[in-house]
């Protein structure tokens, strides 16, 4: 035992001087590097920073799913993109095929012409919604629930099997066939060019060099998630169902003591988050008008790491891991070049699970029964 | 040496099942297409073998292995790509001095970090990738001066003499590549629980996907042609070589599960707090079978990019890195002889039978039908085809009871039961 005051070599490694240090280096040279890039262009950056709120948001509705469905029965649920992608689809559909989005033109001849777009985005919106709920819930009754006591492995390679098969069945040639399909729109586009005030930016007209542009789907996509968003809250926060499922996110065996039909409970996450997944798939494909049979994998897979990033299991931790998810892809694939913005996800992901491994909002975790 | 009934069974069916294969590709009954997918079942074999010690046997949910697959075959490819196209060893000097000066460089930081007891987990992460960051510049530099007489050297000897060698030795360097690239990543990575390492091991798997998409631009060689595919590897995997690989895993595996590291290795994924409480390391464990099952997925893709002669991304997108998990989980999670029958059988009926019998226009039904049967499986038999079955001479052999022969050590026994007898 030898009593000498520790050196200061000592000192500095155990006081994990050397990890901070080295996590302070990463960082400052991030920062360096984006500021950089700020100051040479501000306006080029505040339109990286505006599409990444747009991307954002779209991810921020389908890591929902991703996390409530963690929380309630671990697992991660890889069908959940191609539901997603099942949405986006539905509202091609719908919208080319069908043109359910002039209805109320048709039906009520009187409407003032934007009251009637409104309807009918919204209605596109529901009907996708509906549809993508219906598929979880036949998802989750035919394959997930015969293995809920399954080991978890088991219910791993049946999701992954579903996410093939969706994707797969949608490759088919007289199904959605393996091409990609160009998505029309349940409204025009408008768009607006932000220059010494807001002007509107007519149709084949260049906007002024440094100015910032953004368009009616950006909006759309905000207050869409943000009414979602809210709706979802308040079903968790206030109603019975919601009481129910975190209950049960909590401990199963004792919510079913408690007389709370768990089954049910769980059918009802997975379609919640599906109905959440179906908006994002219209929205994703309003604003990236291009659907294809796997266009659910990564953006899943993004959203997933959001839910991962904000904490698995909290509701605010998916939305603001989401739009970090956002930022950092749009700005990687602006800056870096566009394949690489998968890479800076997934190596964003594996730095914050170093540093803290449940999350920005996760509690830590508890030990499980 | 004891040999019993099983040991010499097992040996004799699968050196005769090599050998049969050998004789009816020398003799051209088996057609190149089949040659070419037995050769790529056993490449799957070892790719699963190694998951299967990774996840089957230590309880570690890992994606990741494709991605190790991925830099094991473009390792390999750019050595043997620089020899015979490019005519200098170039690729197999730097390789080889950056590898093994980045092992010496990683045993010398595990003893000082030994050293250094009480430094926090990060702290150690930085100064691994500050000792490997050096090593590497260093063996560059002297890789890069002994291009020169490696290539004189090997220019004497007979040139088909001389590909075999490089090409041997660049699919153990890719091995050894991925194996140090595990370690590296295992050190901070292996600490998480299993839903975090699984998806962190995926987003690796993505990572390596998405470099070597850019692998002329970004990475500076231009020889991968980044997303256009790597073309002009000499195709040097013959069965013999996949056989022999093959044979060498199995035996390792069977070798390490039967020793007191595989006991170990079990123990983690029984229990890891009993596992501590047994005075097991749990970390090393965890990082012996992680790096173990990366080198075999690097040998394994060291053999597969000189089957074809052509190296694509896209064959390493990470929805191709679940083929290896479904193996290991078809062939049922902790069974060895599970795995192997199974990665062939993927490879055989995926690949070949459904090709040839569905008629064409059908073939997208290949993807439809298997996830179909995979569901079906998971229904009703979730331990997997062979779960629970092993060729006897893999099935492990707990250790014999002890039994005293000699006088003393009777009376050793006695004196041991007595002195417990009142607990």
């Amino acid at each position: 035992m030898n009593a000498q005051p520790p050196t200061l070599l000592e000192r500095i490694l155990k006081g994990k001087w050397i990890g901070k240090g080295f996590l302070l280096l990463v960082g400052l040279v991030v920062v360096w590097w984006v500021g950089g890039k700020a100051l040479q262009s501000p306006s080029l950056f505040l339109q990286q920073i505006i599409n990444g709120i747009q991307l954002g948001f779209v991810y921020a509705l389908i890591a929902l799913g991703y996390t409530m469905v963690y929380g309630i029965v671990r697992l991660i649920n890889f069908a959940h993109g191609d539901v997603f992608m099942f949405g986006a689809f539905v509202s091609y559909f719908s919208v080319g095929l069908f043109q359910l989005h002039l209805w109320p033109v048709r039906v009520f001849p009187g409407l003032s012409p934007t009251a009637a777009i409104i309807l009918g985005t919204v209605s596109v919106i529901l009907l996708s919604m509906v549809s993508c709920a219906i598929l979880a819930i036949t998802i989750e009754r035919i394959a997930y629930k015969p293995l809920r006591d399954a080991p978890r492995i088991s219910a791993l390679i049946t999701a992954i099997g579903v996410s093939f098969f969706l994707e797969y069945f949608g490759a088919l040639p007289f199904v959605f066939t393996p091409n990609f399909i160009t998505y029309k729109r349940p409204f025009e586009i408008v768009t607006w060019y932000v220059k010494d005030g807001i002007h509107r930016l007519e149709i084949g007209t260049e906007a002024p060099p440094g100015s910032v542009i953004f368009s009616n789907v950006l909006i759309i996509i905000i207050i869409v998630s943000l009414i979602l968003l809210v709706g979802l809250n308040y079903i968790v926060r206030r109603t019975k169902i919601g009481k129910a499922m975190r209950a049960t996110a909590y401990d199963k065996p004792t919510s079913r003591l408690m007389g709370i039909n768990v089954d049910g409970v769980i059918s009802t996450t997975f379609a919640i988050g599906a109905s959440l997944a179906g908006a994002a798939g219209v929205l994703y494909a309003t604003a990236y008008p291009q659907v294809v049979f796997w266009m659910g994998i990564i953006p899943g897979l993004k959203a997933f790491v959001a839910a991962v990033l904000g904490g698995i299991g909290s509701i605010p931790g998916a939305f603001v891991g989401a739009l970090i998810m956002g930022q950092a892809e749009v700005i990687s694939a602006g800056y870096i070049s566009t394949p690489m913005r998968d890479a800076v996800a997934f190596t964003i992901l594996i730095l914050v699970l170093l540093i803290r491994p449940t999350g920005i909002f996760g509690e830590p975790e508890r030990e499980k029964a | 040496m004891r040999i019993d009934r099983h040991t010499l069974g097992f040996w004799v069916v699968l050196l005769g099942l090599i050998i049969l294969v050998q004789v009816l590709v020398s003799l051209g009954i088996l057609s190149p297409f089949w040659e070419t997918l037995l050769k790529i079942g056993a490449v799957m074999a070892i790719v699963s073998l190694g998951l299967n010690l990774i996840y089957g046997f230590n309880g570690q949910f890992s994606l990741g292995q494709w991605g190790f697959y991925a830099i094991g075959a473009y390792a390999a490819a750019d050595v043997t790509y620089r020899w015979t196209q490019m005519n200098n060893a170039s690729g197999l000097t730097v390789l080889f001095a950056a590898v093994a000066l980045v092992g010496v460089a990683f045993f010398l930081t595990a003893k000082l970090v030994a050293r250094l007891r009480g430094i926090d987990p990060l702290s150690a992460f930085a100064l691994y990738i500050v000792a490997t960051l050096i090593a590497a510049v260093i063996g560059v530099q002297i890789g890069i001066a002994l291009i020169a007489p490696v290539t004189q050297l090997l220019a004497t000897l007979p040139p088909g003499l001389a590909l075999q060698i490089v090409y041997l030795i660049a699919v153990l360097l890719g091995g050894c590549l991925a194996a140090e690239v595990s370690y590296l990543f295992g050190l901070p990575v292996l600490t998480l629980g299993s839903d975090y390492f699984g998806i962190a091991t995926l987003g690796f798997t993505i990572i390596v996907k998405v470099l070597l998409d850019n692998s002329d631009t970004l990475l500076g060689f231009e020889e991968m042609k980044g997303a256009r595919g790597m073309v002009g590897i000499p195709k040097t995997t013959s069965w013999f070589w996949v056989a022999l690989f093959l044979v060498i895993v199995i035996v390792l595996l069977r070798n390490l599960l039967h020793s007191s590291h595989g006991r170990a290795i079990v123990s983690v994924r029984e229990d890891e707090i009993a596992a501590k409480a047994m005075g097991i390391d749990v970390g090393q464990q965890k990082t012996l079978a992680f790096v173990l099952g990366s080198l075999f997925a690097g040998l394994a893709g060291g053999l597969y990019a000189h089957i074809n002669g052509f190296l694509h991304p896209n064959t390493f997108n990470f929805i191709r890195s679940f083929d290896p998990m479904i193996i290991v989980v078809f062939g049922g999670l902790g069974s060895v002889s599970g795995t192997i029958i199974a990665a062939f059988t993927w490879a055989l009926v995926l690949e070949g039978f459904l090709r040839i019998l569905l008629p064409t226009g059908f073939e997208t039904w290949r993807f439809v039908v298997y996830p179909l049967f995979l569901l079906v499986m998971m229904l009703l038999r979730p331990q997997g085809l062979f779960g629970g079955f092993e060729f006897p001479y893999l099935r492990p052999v707990l250790p014999r009871p002890y039994v005293p022969e000699t006088e003393e050590q009777v009376a050793l026994v006695h004196a041991v039961e007595e002195a417990t007898e009142g607990d």
